[in-house]
This record gives C-alpha cells, sequence and structure tokens, in this order.
C-alpha cells in the first residue's frame, strides 16, 4: 500500500489514505493534526482512486456518527472500501457490523444482554483470577518476557471464551487466523482462506451446543435456546455472529494492553502517579484509550442523503471514515493533547469505542479487562521495564487496529 | 463532572447554577442499544433490563439535582436515546 502524501500520484492533489505513522511508534500520522487544522473535514483519496471525506474534530465525529442518514452497509451506493482485501472480507460474511437500523438493531438486540452491568460484575472476578494467575506463571517464568504473548493476549483470547462459554481448543490458532482475516496487507484470497478455516470452527461448536445446550447458563447455550431454535436467527447468521465475537473480543483488547502497558513504560512520572494514588485507575484507563485510539478511525460510512456538517456539505453517495484518532486529540476539547495524562479530568470525552448506533458492544468488558490489568500490573512487578530499547519494539503497521507485535520486558 | 468543563465539551448553554426547576426525561426505546452509559450517569434514574440491557427509565422527572447527571447522559447516549427536556 502506498501511503502518505504524495500529491503528484493523484488526479486531484489529495492526499492518500491510510497515513503512516512517520513520527514515532505512540505519535499520530502529522498529517492528522494539520488535517483538523484546516478544518473538521477533509477529502482524500483511496487505494482505488475513489474520494472520500474524514472527520477530524471531536463534534464532527459525535454529529456524524449519530446522524441517521448514514449507512455502514456494503450494499449501500457509494459505499467506499478501504482496501482491496476489504472489499473481500466484507462482503463474504455480514454482521451488525455492516447492517442498518432496523436489522441491525435486531441482530445486536440479541447480545446486548451479555454486556450488562449485572453480566460483568458476574464476570469480575474471574477476570481478576485469571489476571492473577498469568502474573503468576509469569513471576514464576522469570525475565525476560514477551508480555503481549503472555498477558497482553493471552488474557482477552481467554476472556473471549469465558465470554461466549465454550473453551477454545487452541488458542494459537484463533489468534493466527483472527489476524489473517484483520490483516489489511494480506492477499484477499488469503483473508479469505482465514476466514473459511474460522467459520468451519465456529460451526462445529454451535452444532455442539445446538445438540447440548444446557441450561442458558453461557452464552452460546443463550442464544441457541432463545434465539436458534426458535428461528429468530438462522444459523448462519449466527456462525457470523459468534464469529464476529471472537476476533472483536480479543484483539483490540490485547492491543490497549499493550499500549497501555508501553504509555507507563515510557512516561515513568504518570506510572509514579498512578501507584501513589489507585483511585486514579478508572480515569487511566480513558485516557490510554483515548491517547492509544487503537482504531485509528472507523469502518465505512455512506451518506444517504445530503448532510451539512462543519460547514460543508457531504452529498448523498459519498464515502466518509470518521477519524477517531485525531478527533481524540482535538486541541479545542483535550489541551495539550498529545500529553499522556491520567489526571485530565475529560480523559473520557474520547470516542475511541466510536459513537452512534455501531458503538462498540463489547467496550464494558474492555474497560473491566484493562482495569484487571493495571490493578495490579505494576503492584506485582514494580520494576518493570522495557528489555529492549523503544525503537526495537515492532508494531503493526497494516493492521486496520493498532499495536505492539511483541513487548520484551524485564524486571 | 465539573458544570464548566461540561459547557465546554458539551455546548451546553446552561450556565453554572442555572439548574431548571423542573427536569422531564424522555427515551426512545427503540433507538437503545444497550451500552449503559446512561445507568453509570444516574442510576436512580436509569436502569437496564437484565435479559436485553435496553434502557428502563425509572424516574421520569427525577428533582433538579439530578439534571447535571441526566444531561450527561444524554449527552453520553451513542444511540441519541435520552432526551432532557428543562424549563
Amino acid at each position: 500500500m502506498n501511503a502518505g502524501l504524495n500529491m503528484s500520484e493523484t488526479h486531484h492533489s489529495e492526499p492518500k489514505f491510510p497515513l503512516r505513522r512517520t513520527v514515532g511508534p505512540l505519535n499520530l500520522p502529522p498529517e492528522y493534526a494539520q488535517f483538523r487544522e484546516e478544518g473538521p473535514l477533509k477529502k482524500v483519496t483511496l487505494w482505488n482512486g475513489e474520494r472520500v471525506w474524514l472527520i477530524t474534530r471531536r463534534e464532527e465525529v459525535r454529529q456524524f456518527m449519530s446522524n441517521p442518514n448514514i449507512s455502514a452497509a456494503p450494499e449501500t451506493p457509494g459505499y467506499p472500501a478501504l482496501t482491496p482485501a476489504r472489499v473481500t472480507t466484507v462482503k463474504n460474511y455480514k454482521t451488525f457490523l455492516t447492517m442498518d437500523p432496523p436489522d441491525h438493531t435486531l441482530f445486536r438486540r440479541m447480545l446486548t444482554g451479555e454486556f450488562t452491568a449485572k453480566r460483568m460484575d458476574e464476570l469480575k472476578p474471574k477476570v481478576d483470577s485469571l489476571v492473577d494467575r498469568m502474573l503468576d506463571d509469569i513471576i514464576a517464568e522469570g525475565p525476560p518476557c514477551d508480555l503481549h504473548t503472555k498477558l497482553a493476549l493471552r488474557l482477552p483470547v481467554t476472556v473471549v471464551s469465558l465470554l461466549i462459554g465454550v473453551p477454545f481448543e487452541d488458542d494459537e490458532q484463533l489468534v493466527e487466523l483472527s489476524a489473517a482475516q484483520r490483516d489489511l496487507s494480506v492477499d484477499p484470497q488469503v483473508a479469505t482462506r482465514a476466514n473459511q478455516e474460522m467459520l468451519a470452527y465456529v460451526d462445529r461448536i454451535i452444532a455442539r451446543k445446538e445438540q447440548n445446550p444446557g441450561d442458558g447458563s453461557d452464552m452460546l447455550g443463550r442464544l441457541v435456546l432463545n434465539q436458534i431454535k426458535p428461528g429468530h436467527l438462522s444459523r448462519k447468521d449466527a456462525l457470523y455472529m459468534i464469529n464476529l465475537l471472537y476476533f472483536a473480543g480479543h484483539e483490540t483488547t490485547a492491543n490497549q494492553i499493550g499500549l497501555g502497558v508501553l504509555d507507563f513504560l515510557v512516561n515513568p512520572d504518570q506510572r509514579a502517579k498512578l501507584m501513589a494514588d489507585p483511585g486514579l485507575l478508572r480515569n487511566a484507563i480513558e485516557e490510554m484509550l483515548r491517547y492509544n485510539s487503537i482504531t485509528h478511525f472507523s469502518s465505512s460510512r455512506v451518506a444517504t442523503a445530503d448532510i451539512d456538517i462543519g460547514g460543508q456539505t457531504i452529498r448523498k453517495g459519498e464515502g466518509v471514515f470518521a477519524l477517531v484518532a485525531a478527533a481524540n486529540r482535538d486541541p479545542n476539547v483535550f489541551q495539550n493533547p498529545d500529553k499522556f495524562d491520567i489526571e485530565r479530568k475529560n480523559a473520557k470525552d474520547h470516542l475511541t469505542f466510536s459513537f452512534g448506533v455501531h458503538h462498540c458492544l463489547g467496550q464494558p468488558l474492555a474497560r473491566l479487562e484493562l482495569r484487571a490489568v493495571f490493578e495490579r500490573l505494576f503492584k506485582r512487578l514494580p520494576n518493570l521495564r522495557l528489555a529492549v530499547p523503544l525503537e526495537e519494539i515492532q508494531f503493526k503497521e497494516n493492521m486496520f487496529v493498532y499495536g505492539v507485535k511483541s513487548l520484551p520486558v524485564s524486571w | 463532572m465539573q458544570r464548566d468543563e461540561k459547557a465546554q465539551s458539551s455546548g451546553d448553554q446552561v450556565g453554572a447554577g442555572g439548574r431548571p426547576k423542573t427536569v422531564h426525561v424522555k427515551i426512545h426505546r427503540e433507538r437503545c442499544i444497550g451500552a449503559g452509559h446512561c445507568v453509570q450517569c444516574d442510576p436512580d434514574v436509569f436502569s437496564q433490563d437484565e435479559d436485553d440491557g435496553i434502557v428502563i427509565l425509572t424516574n421520569p422527572e427525577p428533582s433538579p439535582a439530578h439534571y447535571d447527571a441526566v444531561k450527561e447522559a444524554e449527552q453520553r447516549c451513542p444511540s441519541s436515546t435520552i432526551q432532557v427536556v428543562d424549563d
């Protein structure tokens, strides 16, 4: 993928999108700030020459994402395809992520009950003890350690299985298949094959649960009893839904844990503040969500009617990406926005979980896992530090979700 | 959340100490996506259905002391489900 401001290659003198992080792994592409200063909307060009809008400021992102006249469905005329691989994956299987109301509402509501405050309270002691056990293992094995594999990834992979109610047979395979589906640079055929393998696995666990759904004490059991058996949810839709939960349930949180650890390791003053006052934890979690913006922009949207926003008009049929990462560093909302500051009063005004009807379903679970990790990590490992210079840490440049490839630490 | 911060981030025009006499809360239940932010903002006014997580309005006319909290819920709700009418 050719990214970066390469004006000569476009017919419209517009920057290409997506852009690369050229000034350090924890900083955003510098063009984001430039676009945001120019105005709340910016025209850019995609890989296929298609022109789309970026929305760069927090207020306009909020307004746009909650506008009823937008569609997230690939069949809507004008829907922009971010990459060639995405063309294949979004069309191959449909979930409520790429549906609009009323269909979206119907499918999503089959799962909203799984993420209530009550359910999260039930899960909390289990997640807490998982983190304790993983830290026990890490400490027993001794330094150095790849904290990405041993904690950041391992925790959410285990938790998503706990949530669905079926222990995953092969966590490593799940991680590989999920990554192949999500890699923006991968050959579309590779993405499709990984998708098919994952679906075959999910199909087997649904079939087993159909034979023995139990008393509805786990998510998949409830889905079988309350939705599949009465005919509200087809077998195919169930398959795509559970597949979505598997990858959405682990990859995002894994990356945020890894980057969150890094935030504290490169900002020792903030780590000292958190250690001195554990009451800052809740706000610190919001600040890392704001600061890292692991998904830089929303999935594709297309206007289904003319929309007046930020002094411009987005025409019906024009593609749009909400640049959440830029909105999360909007200086009109966040003072000194490029600083990681766990005492920031309005950290929770970030839009990392998006806004509108597609607002992240799993956000209460993500917050629960992040709290469990950061409540314990620096207490159990007070001397935690990077085992290599920051420059040697490798980052996922080609993924829709940003994060570290590995996080070698010592203590 | 501090009143002046909220005014800054939301564009809310009600000044400090300018709470209305009565507060009416309306919900558009068909829009709700069960994010649960409202329950966190004011558990005395909002609740969630235990089965589907969809909002339940437990107190549509809370005392003016709830104004800041219900306005925050209105702002934070990602699916524009909550509407606060004041006078």
